[in-house]
């Protein structure tokens, strides 16, 4: 790794993998940074060394990652593995530990390319040891082929029954898929669905996820209104409830899903504008055409902007790198125009069927914002819900604010599992918008950082991280 | 967790809790002990209560082990070396998370 680079990019999923390798070959300087062995991202995730011998587990989509894997590594972009970022100042310093050493690294450009996260799933028991993510199920099984027999699927969104699905071919028994779609969501995607049908293909994906496991005889269970995780030292059930009644099945494992939400830890404490999106709730940042934001040479490419998924992000991370080569006068407008149209062209055919999965798998309000007082809010700290309602009801305006009240936030991940549900909880409590109350506020370092990793950078004749 | 496949993976042998625990090299740490049907990895500071890993991609810090005597080590992050000393973690760790510098918050509301 040098000290500085024309081009730095954080995050090697499909948005950052396109990024370097479309950058790199313009005769910039390009580095790419990510804290995973391997390129892949969360969809590619250990493409490179995937050894299921039936492709069919893991379907096509999969694969299709190794043609990025493999442009990646001829394109002649430095990728550094291992590497965690956990700052990138407005001047584009980039704070990076790599084998318990930590080091600044300075760009000319920087493309945050950080993906996104499951969506928090605020329901009593949700931290109980066996209650894991469906992306984490999915992460394990790329990653070590490792799978849970029997387990509850219980949730909403393409991700659940896609898990679900690769968990049935690899011959795995699922017990149960408890989807909690809302009934009424259908008709509110209704009017996107025209547009939706010109990505016939892509829809019907998903459909067919879901008649093949039904086809398989898993009781799949819709319109479930409720949730719990039962268990004292690991789960051992899950209650639900469908109309006014509730049942129980037994699972010693339960993966959660409603949907994944943008990473924007660092881009925050970068001190990017984001915005609240009621249509995906969540934050967006607040990026231009070639997805630059309201910080000079700083973009952001992919889902960690907004949720477009694995195509999209691809595309987006070359529309960014064009971007990027043309400030740091590698590439002249009009070259960058014409280089980036038909990436253009292609996200928008991908994005067409966008509004249409926003609307119908959108997580009802009860499953985002605790309905009964004890649920754990802060997964770190273990703040109930019953503490941010008695928060607002003292005076307490924001999720700032909230830190006099209680440590909910200040945990080490940061607010990554609680930011959302509590901004979303206040703003409720006080009849607002989400907009008005407002995201945690975030400061570097973004990852906990060891005090001897500090101390390695003190050597160095660089500033010191967190300074302005 | 049960294995699919591929057991022709080369083998490691890491220590969970003084016990040998076999694991496949690119494991994490997270995944050999779930492999190892271990499903607790700690205990909170605040409660006490049993943890174990939750999102498998480093967002929710969950998973902390001690991980050859040094705390608050994300074992989904970590691939596994031979002879790794694992223990669950209880409460903040020894040496605690304040010995990080990971709040990152700013302190002022
Ligand atoms: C767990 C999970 C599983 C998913 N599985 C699928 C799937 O099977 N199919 C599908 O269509 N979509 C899936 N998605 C949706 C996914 O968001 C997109 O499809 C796609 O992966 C987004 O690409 P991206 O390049 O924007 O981000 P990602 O693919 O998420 O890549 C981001 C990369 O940035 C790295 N990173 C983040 N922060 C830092 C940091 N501070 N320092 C260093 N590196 C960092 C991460 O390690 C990661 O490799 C999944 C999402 C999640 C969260
Ligand atoms: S399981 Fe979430 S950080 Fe390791």
């Amino acid at each position: 790794m040098k000290s500085r680079y024309d081009i730095a990019i954080v995050g090697a999923g499909p948005a950052g993998m396109a990024a370097a390798a479309a950058a790199a070959g313009h005769g910039a300087s390009v580095l790419l940074l990510d804290e995973q062995s391997e390129a892949g991202g969360q969809i590619y995730r250990a493409v490179s060394r995937q050894n299921f011998k039936d492709r069919n587990i893991l379907g096509s989509d999969y694969y299709e990652g190794l043609d990025l894997v493999s442009e990646l590594a001829s394109s002649g972009a430095e990728h550094v593995t291992g590497a965690t970022v956990w700052q990138v100042s407005p001047e584009r310093e980039i704070g990076v530990s790599k084998d318990g050493t930590a080091r600044m690294v300075t760009a000319g450009q920087v493309i945050l390319a950080t993906g996104a996260q499951e969506r928090p799933f605020p329901v009593p028991g949700w931290t109980l040891p066996g209650v894991m993510t469906a992306g984490g199920a999915q992460s394990v099984l790329k990653s070590s082929a490792l799978a849970a027999p029997d387990a509850v699927f219980a949730g909403s969104g393409p991700l659940l029954y896609l898990v679900a699905y690769q968990y049935m071919k690899a011959g795995i028994p699922v017990r149960a898929i408890l989807d909690t779609t809302p009934r009424a969501n259908a008709l509110r995607a209704l009017p996107h669905l025209p547009a939706a049908l010109r990505s016939i293909g892509a829809l019907m994906k998903g459909r067919r996820w879901i008649a093949s496991l039904r086809a398989a005889g898993i009781p799949f269970i819709k319109h479930i209104e409720d949730l719990k995780l039962t268990g004292t030292d690991c789960v051992t059930g899950v209650e639900y409830r469908r109309g006014k009644r509730w049942r129980k099945i037994d699972a010693a494992q339960v993966f959660l899903h409603q949907g994944v939400v943008p990473d924007v830890n660092l881009a925050m404490a970068a001190g990017c504008a984001h915005r609240w999106s009621a249509a995906q709730l969540c934050w967006h940042a607040e990026t231009d055409a070639w997805g630059e934001t309201d910080i000079p040479g700083i973009a952001i490419a992919g889902d960690g902007a907004a949720i477009g998924g694995a195509l999209a992000a691809e595309y987006l991370g070359r529309i960014a790198a064009h971007g990027a080569l043309h400030r740091c006068g590698c590439l002249g407008r009009a070259e960058r125009d014409s280089l980036a149209a038909p990436f253009r062209r292609a996200l928008a055919g991908e994005m067409r069927l966008r509004p249409f999965l926003d609307a119908l798998f959108r997580p009802p309000r009860r499953l985002r914002i605790p309905q009964g007082d004890a649920t754990i809010v802060c997964r770190c700290e273990e703040v109930p819900a019953a503490l941010i309602r008695e928060s607002v009801a003292l005076g307490c305006l924001g999720p700032n604010q909230l830190k006099s009240f209680s440590r909910c936030g200040m945990g080490p991940c940061q607010g990554r599992f609680c930011g959302l549900t509590v901004s979303e909880m206040i703003a409720e409590a006080r009849g607002v918008g989400v907009a008005e109350v407002g995201a945690l506020r975030l400061r570097p370092p973004v990852k906990p950082l060891m005090l001897e990793e500090l101390a390695a950078l003190a050597v160095e004749p660089v500033s010191m991280p967190g300074k302005r | 967790m049960r294995r699919i496949g591929r057991d022709d993976a080369p083998q490691v042998t890491i220590e969970f809790e003084g016990e040998p625990l076999t694991a496949r090299r690119g494991d994490s740490v997270a995944a050999a002990l779930l492999a190892g049907n271990h499903r607790s990895f700690r205990t909170t500071p605040v409660s006490g209560a049993a943890r174990g890993p939750f999102c498998m991609m480093g967002s929710c810090f969950d998973c902390l082990v001690e991980i050859d005597g040094a705390p608050n080590r994300q074992a989904c992050m970590i691939e596994v070396r031979e002879g790794m000393r694992v223990r669950r973690q209880r409460g903040a760790g020894d040496i605690g998370l304040g010995h990080s510098t990971g709040g990152g918050r700013e302190d002022t509301p």
